[in-house]
């Protein structure tokens, strides 16, 4: 009886000395900076990409929440980030109008695809973006929503009123996750959706879902970099924001996310914007 | 179906080609469990013992609220966590959030009732005449107190499973409070859903059966610590 207590004794205190073995031999505590971004950056590998290089250039390290733009911009708001790289331009501008955040640039675009089963049940292909969502509502085919408040719901959400149509019923479902589980969803489901480029040429292999409506104007997919400053929140690293934004709209970084997915894709998944006239974009 | 077949494959892979990226998920999914399991060893003994052997005003109530935290959601524990730890909660100047310390604290949260009630459940379920016994022999009451710990250690083995168990295969809390962040939150469940959400099934399922694989590891040792002296002796 004493042995089996010795014996329990002696595994919780190999576990707890473990433990803190481990934590002391961690490297010593860097400079860390906090960004909020959107799934599409994370889902679509760019960020595995690009943040490598940023610590090893500005020897930042940097913790990613890969979130929707809304719960992104929020983190920002309450100082829980030091800076955001989203894509829902209506809600920056207002976000930076609140006058919390500091310097707003542009850093990149892709654009936004109408996806759905190859035998396109509501004969959306070649439409444009107003013109394929009311022929979807007309037939009441599934359409899956992001329904989560990021830039692509925002976007998606701005559609619908070009439409006409108010969605709603059994054929409007929403997931409330990211672009990934969505797309995965909407697969499933043999139902539309609406995706960045990005991560539906990421995930392409592993769906049953086509490219049907493209290239409409109303469908750019604006990223911008967003400084927080003191006024968010006392502890908020206005130095690595600025590092980082600084970073991104640099012509190495830019180049970077030129090339990224060529090799793989057969071509880029985002257009390197820094420094244009966004009025410019998708010309 | 070939995605069961192929996550197989890479699980074997990546363990035997020693991925060092699977390898310091894994090591870090067992680090972290493994403390919070400790910790909540150390708090839910002493506590659990209490509930179940002391005599105090409310004593079914604190007992039913801890039956109640073994089915506490990991996401609210997370969530509140998530909150304390903000830049702007109380204790956000520490900068634990996103850190493997921040899921400690949340896993050892989420584990810590589970050891209470079943410490508390084992303790009650020994004969009450073997503590009258113990004090007759002239036991210290510190002697008495581990002779019944020794009395119940199939139980309070069982309790030290269901706790990693509950922990090492959460995702909610990890995943808010720790951020899933590459090489440095990443444990195998966030890993498993991330690469779900990337399209990468068979990684999915290769983190998966490693999670399995561990988790197993860790319960053989225990089962073989509780079986050891069940010989009648």
């Amino acid at each position: 009886m004493r042995r089996t207590l010795t014996v329990v004794v002696a595994w919780v205190a190999a576990v707890v000395l473990t433990g803190c073995g481990t934590t002391a031999s961690e490297p010593p505590a860097q400079k860390s900076l906090i960004l909020a971004t959107t799934t599409s950056t994370q889902d679509s590998g760019l960020l595995d990409e690009l943040l490598p290089a940023f610590t090893r250039d500005s020897g930042w390290q940097v913790k990613t929440l890969a979130v929707g733009s809304g719960q992104a911009i929020e983190l920002g708001r309450r100082g829980e980030a030091d800076v955001l790289l989203v894509h829902s331009p209506a809600a920056e501008t207002e976000f930076v109008a609140e006058g919390t955040a500091g310097a707003r640039r542009l850093v990149m675009h892709n654009d936004f695809v109408l996806v759905g089963p190859k035998e396109d049940p509501a004969d959306i292909k070649n439409a444009n973006a107003a013109e394929a969502l009311k022929k979807i509502a007309a037939a009441e085919a599934v359409f899956v929503s992001r329904g989560d408040e990021s830039g692509t719901h925002a976007k998606e959400k701005g559609l619908w009123p070009k439409a006409g149509v108010t969605p709603g019923g059994s054929w409007y479902q929403s997931t409330g996750q990211g672009m990934g589980e969505t797309l995965r969803v909407a697969s499933e489901k043999a139902g539309y959706t609406l995706s960045d480029r990005a991560t539906y040429l990421a995930q392409r292999g592993t769906l049953s879902l086509e490219v049907l409506s493209e290239g409409d104007p109303g469908l750019l997919n604006v990223y911008h970099v967003i400084e927080m400053t003191k006024k968010a929140g006392d502890l908020v690293q206005p130095d690595g924001a600025k590092a980082f934004a600084d970073w991104i709209v640099a012509p190495p970084a830019q180049r970077l996310i030129g090339e990224f997915g060529r090799a793989k894709f057969g071509q880029p998944l985002f257009t390197p914007d820094a420094g244009k006239d966004e009025s410019t974009l998708g010309q | 179906m070939d995605v069961l077949f192929n996550g197989l494959v890479d699980a074997v892979r990546l363990l035997l080609t020693g991925d060092q990226d699977s390898w310091s998920i894994t090591a870090l999914t067992l680090r972290v469990s493994l403390t919070a399991t400790a910790i909540a060893l150390l708090v839910g003994l002493p506590l659990g013992a209490t509930v179940a052997l002391a005599r105090f005003p409310g004593r079914r109530l604190a007992l039913a609220a801890v039956n109640t935290g073994m089915g506490m959601p990991p996401v609210v524990v997370g969530l509140f966590v998530t909150v304390l730890l903000w830049r702007s909660g109380p204790v956000g100047g520490l900068g634990l959030l996103y850190t493997p310390t921040a899921m400690i604290i949340a896993q050892s949260a989420i584990a810590t009732p589970i050891v209470i009630a079943l410490v508390a459940a084992a303790l009650q379920q020994v004969d009450p005449d073997f503590r009258v016994q113990m004090q007759a022999l002239g036991a210290t009451p510190i002697r008495a107190f581990a002779a019944l710990l020794g009395e119940a250690r199939l139980p309070l083995l069982a309790a030290a499973m269901a706790a990693f168990g509950a922990v090492v295969s959460e995702v909610g809390a990890a995943q808010m409070v720790g951020g899933n962040l590459a090489g440095q939150t990443r444990v195998l469940t966030t890993a498993a859903v991330l690469a779900t959400s990337r399209g990468q099934f068979s990684l999915a399922i290769a983190f998966g059966l490693i999670l399995l694989l561990i988790a197993f590891c860790v319960n053989l040792s225990l089962t073989l610590i509780q079986q050891r002296q069940t010989v009648p002796r």
